[in-house]
């Protein structure tokens, strides 16, 4: 039922909104470059994918030349917006707290809602169509206690989606990269680069040089998933399992969670870093990244250290 | 030693480079994707399809963001954030600090049980936690210059990011142990899926502490910043937004 070319046809709404809001706005560029963004979920599945290549590349060349500027929407008169607190009160938190709530509930228990060839929501993507799903029914409660038309639900998504502007990109550029990257062979050569220079005899030397290698490779990549088969396959099994014999479970489980503290100190961790910035209209966008610097790099020490005292 | 090549790395070069001359990051991106296609002389048309394909196969990353902003953008049209601010100023107790650390200990918590999706950016911290932490810094100092309320806003989403990285991988059905697990299986060595899940324990209580002792001592790191703030402003003090 929520499938995820469902889902797809709805982001592609959204972005057609955006792009008619902006359009009307008089800011072409912008307009090109959601209406080329909606264009690609509508219809990805039956362009030729040097077509979407094509408009992908335009895309970044309207966001990379500044093109894609945030526009202006009227918001409700403080009056009127306190009028409002004071009529809905505690109601106002009941559709902001479906959305996680349902898309929990619906993971654990809707899923389990299917027939013969059918299901409620997308087997292999539950959270993403039970967060469809609950982002719906809060949209309708939303509706319902605000007194608010429709058209004003898509005029507020693109008021938020204008205010991201063009980092709401750049998690799916990243991605792009990394497949690009595996494609290129980067893993495989960095693994053999690692492996041709790094000759450790002393394990606290080789545990630290898996450790930061996983921290270093993930703040390149911007992904601890991708990281990890490169650095264990290049460091992390030869020298640490084969040479000095420790644990491959607690070697795993903590060269992750280094990988993780590389996550939290890059910006190719887009999603997680750059868009909340954005989000949250910081004007710094690397502000959530220098908060979370100190944390990250005290607990990459202390993971050499847990890493060094479990594993042997 | 010579027999592979370096020029795969082209573009890792390339983003370093952009980042470090902190050209607009979307612009880097596909600047590193082009140099490392032509590195390992990929035909043009070959790789427009290429990035098409891959940009095709990851549609699903923006959704999460894009689907609640409707409903959060709705709610705070009519003072979602205002109501927020309102009821944590009810909390005599609340500080910024103790705020984001008893968030922290329930994001990493539920996520820890599988439930990642009891929390986020666009559902959670902007309408909700942010205006909290805000609020609750307000209450007392009787001010928020624009650099304090920049500084909450960041440790808000910092706090929400720690919490679920740390947590959901001691979730044994979580995606990442189960490529552990695989990847380790292919190279080889067999692993318990549950082990692995088990020995994340320690670093998630590390990452607990450090970050929750940050928060706690986060109260008088913002009320040190705000003196600073005044000193350097006196007069600004009384602007209000």
């Amino acid at each position: 039922m929520i499938s995820m070319s469902l889902l797809y046809y709805v982001a592609a709404l959204l972005f057609f909104a955006v792009a008619f809001f902006s359009a009307k706005d008089k800011r072409y560029s912008s307009a090109l470059f959601w209406f080329s963004y909606g264009l690609i979920f509508l219809l990805g599945d039956f362009m030729p994918s040097a077509l979407v290549g094509a408009l992908v590349v335009l895309m970044a060349l309207v966001a990379g030349f500044g093109g894609v500027k945030g526009g202006t929407y009227q918001t409700l008169a403080l009056q009127q917006r306190l009028d409002s607190v004071k009529r809905l009160s505690n109601k106002l938190f009941i559709p902001a707290l479906m959305i996680p709530l349902l898309t929990v509930f619906s993971v654990l228990i809707l899923v389990h809602v299917k027939g013969d060839g059918w299901s409620l929501l997308d087997q292999n993507n539950a959270t993403l169509s039970a967060l469809g799903l609950a982002a719906f029914l809060a949209i309708l409660a939303a509706l319902y206690l605000t007194r608010e038309k429709p058209q004003q639900a898509f005029k507020e998504s693109s008021r938020l989606i204008e205010a991201i502007g063009w980092a709401f990109l750049l998690p799916q550029l990243l991605a792009t990269l990394g497949l690009l990257f595996n494609q290129a062979g980067v893993g495989e050569t960095v693994s053999e680069l690692t492996s041709l220079y790094l000759n450790l005899n002393h394990p606290l030397l080789a545990v630290a040089c898996y450790a930061i290698g996983m921290a270093l490779f993930t703040i390149i990549m911007g992904n601890a998933f991708a990281a990890f088969p490169v650095i264990t396959a290049g460091i992390g099994i030869p020298l640490l399992v084969l040479q000095h014999g420790g644990d491959p479970a607690i070697m795993a489980a903590i060269g992750m969670f280094c990988g993780y503290c590389g996550t939290l100190l890059t910006p190719m961790a887009a999603n997680f870093n750059i868009v909340p910035a954005a989000l949250l209209e910081l004007p710094d966008k690397n502000a959530v990244i220098k908060a979370q610097a100190p944390t990250a790099l005290v607990l990459l020490g202390v993971n050499i250290v847990l890493m060094y005292l479990l594993m042997f | 030693m010579s027999d592979f090549s370096l020029w795969p790395l082209l573009g890792i070069a390339v983003v370093m480079l952009g980042f470090l001359l902190k050209f607009n990051p979307v612009l880097v991106v596909t600047v590193a994707a082009f140099a490392t296609g032509m590195a390992v002389k990929m035909p043009i048309l070959t790789w427009l399809e290429s990035l098409g394909t891959a940009f095709i196969k990851t549609r699903n990353l923006p959704l999460i963001l894009l689907l609640p902003l409707a409903v959060i953008g709705l709610l705070e049209r009519h003072g979602l954030r205002e109501k927020a601010q309102a009821w944590i100023l009810n909390i005599k107790a609340a500080t910024t600090g103790r705020l984001l650390l008893v968030y922290l200990a329930l994001r990493e918590s539920t996520a820890a049980a599988g439930l990642t999706s009891l929390g986020g950016h666009p559902q959670v911290v902007r309408p909700l936690l942010a205006p909290m932490a805000e609020a609750a810094f307000e209450k007392k100092h009787l001010t928020l210059p624009d650099k304090i309320k920049f500084k909450i806003r960041a440790m808000s989403a910092a706090t929400d990011n720690i919490g679920l990285f740390f947590g959901e991988d001691i979730f044994v059905a979580f995606g990442a142990i189960i490529l552990m697990h695989t990847f380790l299986r292919e190279s080889g060595i067999e692993t318990d899926p549950l082990h692995i899940a088990l020995w994340g324990i320690p670093t998630a209580i590390a990452a607990f502490l450090i970050h929750g002792s940050r928060l706690l001592r986060f109260d008088a790191y913002l009320a040190r910043q705000l003196k600073d703030e005044l000193k350097q402003a006196p007069r600004q003090e009384q602007r209000h937004d």
